[in-house]
């Protein structure tokens, strides 16, 4: 497929890899900040290919995996109300709450829906005027403007029956977190290119004036991995902290207006709690006053709902790269993805479920 | 959750604000996208779609410029097949 084959190219990743290894004179230690990256880097094993000393530790960017246990709970009290179509992303319908999951509700006899796109809720909404159509809009900023679009659509049609469970959250501010925890060990960031895509980079000049730390833009294949590797190293080996944009194909300084425009009307920034984290301010996206009638939250009376984390599960210092999955231990024992305590190790994207994935293929290889 | 994928424009449909749409080819798996924030992709250009919208349009100057960077590296050369063989 164009765009996507030549960037998994081995031999050319091995070039990159090479020139990495000339390039480091000393330990570095990196976050790849989103989920889908984390997935690319244990699934191609390029972290294998780093030279020693430089490390990539994993980032927040998992939006299942941050979404707390609370609104899972208001989820599946919604789900569970007979009018309801509760529509998700399939990687929500396994996740945890204090008692159950989405999966539980929907044998128990909840109408729960995987879809693949909001607009897909605000379809069915259309052709089932008796039901009300709960969309849960979970997400960083890349799928904001789809939310958006699903809310602004379901205003244009007039439509009654449609409504948003948001929990939606902002990159900035997790890194700004990250950055100013006294067990940070982050050097250089690689930034999470479809973010970046919507948003562009200007959020991270601050940051990185701030903390005097690296920020490149990165992509998802191994060849834009490896490169934003060596963008960030590069940047570190010669004292300059700045931000740079390695994945230019797809983003550019300023973002993407339109979808920025559509965005900033729906939703407005509002504190939000992260699963493992805790509480983090302006961090979230919550419908704006204008749109407020599309709060499923208000809607169905849940806005009191709230749960504490429970046990043994220490995804909250996977999270912030404090931790690494194997270093838990109910990893692969208590914790798998059939049986899972914690969400890192439930969405596909998330940290522990990659290394069950893939490092067991490798151990089985080798 | 933020996997998005490369596609190439097939055909569009739609002015209505919110509704630009089109039939967006991932490898020849053919589906509806939501063009309505790259209203600068034409037929013919590949655009970045995260679930059913799209979210950039692919800059294939840009594209290149990674295997550029290798090439000027002077580590590409050796990779290619001589100019006199085909396939």
């Amino acid at each position: 497929m164009k765009f996507l084959d030549e960037y998994r190219d081995a031999a050319l990743t091995r070039q990159l890899a090479a020139k990495l290894a000339q390039r480091v004179t000393r330990p570095w230690t990196l976050m790849e900040v989103c989920g889908g990256q984390t997935h690319a880097i244990v699934k191609f094993g390029l972290d294998t290919l780093l030279p020693p000393g430089l490390e990539l530790v994993h980032g927040p960017g998992c939006p299942v995996c941050v979404t707390p246990i609370e609104l899972i709970d208001k989820a599946l009290e919604i789900a569970a109300r007979p009018e309801v179509i509760f529509c998700s992303f399939g990687d929500m319908l396994r996740v945890p709450g204090s008692k159950m999951d989405l999966l539980s509700v929907k044998a128990r006899g909840g109408d729960v829906r995987i879809v693949y796109s909001p607009i897909d809720a605000v379809k069915l909404a259309q052709d089932k005027p008796s039901r009300e159509v709960v969309f849960f809009a979970v997400g960083f900023e890349t799928t904001a403007p789809a939310n958006a679009i699903a809310v602004a659509q379901a205003r244009q049609f007039g439509l009654k029956n449609f409504s948003l469970l948001v929990s939606h959250v902002l990159v900035p501010p997790a890194m700004e977190a990250i950055l100013a925890s006294p067990d940070n060990r982050v050097q250089g960031f690689l930034a999470a290119g479809h973010v970046c895509a919507i948003m562009g980079y200007t959020e991270y000049e601050p940051l990185v004036r701030k903390h005097r730390v690296p920020i490149v833009v990165t992509g998802f294949e191994p060849l834009d991995i490896l490169q934003g590797v060596l963008m960030c190293v590069d940047l570190l080996e010669s004292g300059r902290a700045e931000v740079e944009n390695q994945y230019t194909r797809a983003v550019r300084r300023e973002g993407n207006r339109p979808a920025l425009e559509l965005v900033r009307e729906v939703f407005r920034v509002v504190p939000r709690k992260w699963r493992g984290i805790g509480e983090i301010p302006q961090s979230g996206l919550g419908l704006s006053e204008a749109y407020a009638e599309f709060d499923a939250e208000m809607r169905f009376g849940v806005a009191g709902v709230g749960a504490e984390e429970s046990g043994e599960c220490i995804s909250g210092l996977i999270l912030q790269g404090v931790r690494k999955p194997h270093e838990c231990p109910a990893f692969g024992a208590r914790c798998t993805p059939d049986h899972p305590l914690g969400a890192t190790m439930v969405s596909s994207e998330g940290a522990c479920a990659a290394y069950h994935r893939y490092r067991r293929v490798q151990a089985a290889t080798h | 959750m933020c996997l998005a994928i490369p596609g190439k424009v097939l055909s569009i449909a739609g002015d209505e604000p919110l509704q630009r749409a089109g039939r967006v080819s991932f490898g020849g798996i053919v589906k509806e996208v939501n063009l309505s924030f790259v209203p600068e992709a034409q037929v013919g250009e590949y655009v970045i779609v995260h679930v059913g919208v799209a979210i950039s349009r692919v800059d294939e100057a840009e594209a290149r410029r990674v295997f550029d960077y290798l090439r000027q590296m002077g580590e590409l050369e050796e990779l290619e097949p001589p100019k006199n063989q085909t396939g």
